[in-house]
């Protein structure tokens, strides 16, 4: 019989193909085990899935809210308006000062007797050289943690009264925010430690009840590429299917509550993100790393197991 | 031309038991030979080297030119693709069926499906279990689950074929059968056996090359030989 000679990457399929199949195989065979890694990677995950809603989320309100600061800087009472081209330049020059807008006291009196009945009529009656307020600069910046530290730098500048930026708020949410993230980082990274854990138990009693499966594979001939390959699969096949029930928590449970909160959490500043295609990235990730940790659970267990 | 070499060939296990000394053997293309011996005599431990489950301590085995201890562990199969290999208690997997145990021996190496069917179906028929595809090594007899295990080990089309006390398990009557479907692979294909065994009469029955051990040592090498009892 003429063999036609065939080429590799035809093989390669052929015996990923039979690999994925004797994965699902393995799965079901062993079912009572890969059920007890199934569900801890699908616990896993859901933890997973809500830190990585809640962090996406709280990045995106610390960015609304950093957008929405703005620092106001007081000029010294009775500053010549010549001067203040002078420090408007001067306030440009900080490197992190993002934009600065100038807003003399006469417009600061148009917005305060807009924005209230009583100080309208006030206000009405003084004229420019009895206005008793300042000229201001409205001053956003690049980076907010470093917001005092501007602050304190422009206030030092000549001719400066002072600067007002809200510190307490600003302050305290951030810290917030930073807290929330690393808590659920540390717990998302615990989780997945045990999850690797439990997957390289699963896979090594697999290994075990198939040791004699393995040795007969070595003596007809199969590459340790092929003996370790379906291992490998199996545990994303795990991974694959504890991660079903988390992505259909991400997309229908996001969904829900989103409609239910009406696009905010308690105040209207704080927006949350809205589900598409929000969800169905975080539904990737969540499979990627459902299907990760399966896959480096099997190959730890493999190398250490399987000795080849 | 010669398909097998051992060159001073001393193996010595972990546990300090030598197992084998300075042993020097060729083996033609073609070649039929009995290795026999007591128990401990070596016979198994020289199968070994041959399939490089073990290495000698010292000395040098050639297989098909390659030598065997060079050979690195990831490297192995390449070895074992073109070896066939029967144990005494036949190493058949319970769960899969006649054919797929034969043909399991195809798939861990990637042939093709209509390759697998062709190849399984004609080693089936070679020792004579074609009617038997669908059953299960329990359902058989102890003969027929060895003559499963053969044709898992002629599948391949191998150039060497080791058998490691293939009738150890089996009555007389079985053990004839389970020698003459090795010698007929042995006529028609040209496939090269050696074959460990204390079987006093197969061996003196089949009249091959006998090569004779005894603790570790080859002390007889008879080309038509006879199991004579003062080589045990």
């Amino acid at each position: 019989m003429i063999m036609r000679k065939e080429s590799m990457p035809m093989k390669i399929f052929r015996m990923l193909g039979r690999n994925i199949r004797d994965a699902f195989r393995s799965v079901f065979r062993n079912f009572s085990l890969s059920i007890a890694s199934i569900s801890c990677i699908t616990i896993t995950l859901i933890i997973v899935a809500i830190s990585i809603l809640a962090t996406f989320n709280v990045n995106n309100f610390t960015k609304l809210i950093r957008e929405d600061v703005t620092m106001v800087v007081y000029v010294e009472k009775d500053t010549p308006s010549s001067y203040l081209e002078g420090i408007e330049a001067k306030i440009k020059e900080n490197p992190n000062v993002l934009t600065c807008r100038r807003k003399t006291k006469e417009e600061v009196k148009k917005e305060m007797q807009e924005s209230y009945e009583i100080f309208k009529n006030i206000m009405g009656e003084w004229t420019e050289s009895e206005n008793p307020l300042k000229d201001t600069f409205q001053v956003t910046v690049k980076d907010i943690e470093e917001i005092k530290k501007t602050a304190e730098e422009i206030t030092a500048l000549d001719g400066i009264d002072f600067v007002d930026y809200g510190e307490k708020m600003v302050e305290s949410l951030i810290s917030v925010f930073k807290t929330v993230q690393k808590v659920s980082i540390l717990i998302v990274i615990a989780l997945i430690i045990v999850t690797v854990f439990l997957i390289m138990n699963t896979i090594k009693l697999t290994i075990f009840s198939r040791k004699r499966e393995i040795s007969i594979m070595r003596l007809v001939g199969a590459s340790n590429f092929s003996i370790k390959t379906p291992f490998v699969i199996e545990g994303m096949v795990l991974g694959f299917i504890g991660s079903i029930l988390p992505i259909l928590i991400v997309i229908y449970g996001y969904y829900a509550f989103y409609k239910k909160m009406d696009g905010h959490l308690g105040s209207p500043l704080i927006k949350l993100i809205s589900p598409e295609p929000f969800i169905y990235i975080s539904a990737i990730i969540v499979l990627t790393i459902g299907m990760l940790v399966g896959m480096i659970g099997s190959y730890r267990a493999v190398r250490k197991y399987l000795k080849v | 031309m010669e398909l097998i070499r051992l060159n001073d060939v001393t193996k010595q296990y972990r546990n300090g038991v030598t197992a084998l000394y300075d042993i020097n053997l060729k083996v033609r293309k073609g070649d039929f030979v009995f290795v026999i011996g007591g128990s401990g005599s070596g016979k198994s431990t020289l199968i070994k080297m041959l399939y490089r489950e073990e290495k000698p301590t010292r000395g040098d085995v050639f297989v098909g030119g390659l030598n065997v201890k060079k050979i690195r562990n990831g490297k192995v199969y390449k070895l074992r693709r073109k070896l066939g290999i029967v144990f005494q208690d036949y190493r058949l997997l319970p769960k899969l069926s006649v054919y797929e145990n034969v043909a399991f021996a195809l798939e861990a190496i990637g042939a093709k499906k209509s390759e697998i069917h062709t190849k399984t179906l004609r080693a089936l028929e070679l020792v004579g279990l074609k009617s038997k595809v669908r059953s299960y090594p329990s359902e058989l007899s102890g003969g027929e689950q060895q003559r499963v295990a053969i044709a898992r080990a002629i599948v391949n089309e191998p150039k060497l074929l080791l058998c490691d006390e293939p009738t150890g398990n089996l009555d007389p009557e079985m053990s004839m059968e389970i020698m003459r479907i090795l010698e007929s692979i042995n006529e028609a294909t040209k496939t090269t056996i050696i074959m460990a065994t204390h079987d006093k009469d197969i061996v003196n029955q089949m009249a091959k090359r006998v090569v004779v051990l005894k603790d570790g040592r080859l002390i007889n090498d008879y080309e038509k030989g006879k199991y004579a009892d003062e080589d045990i």
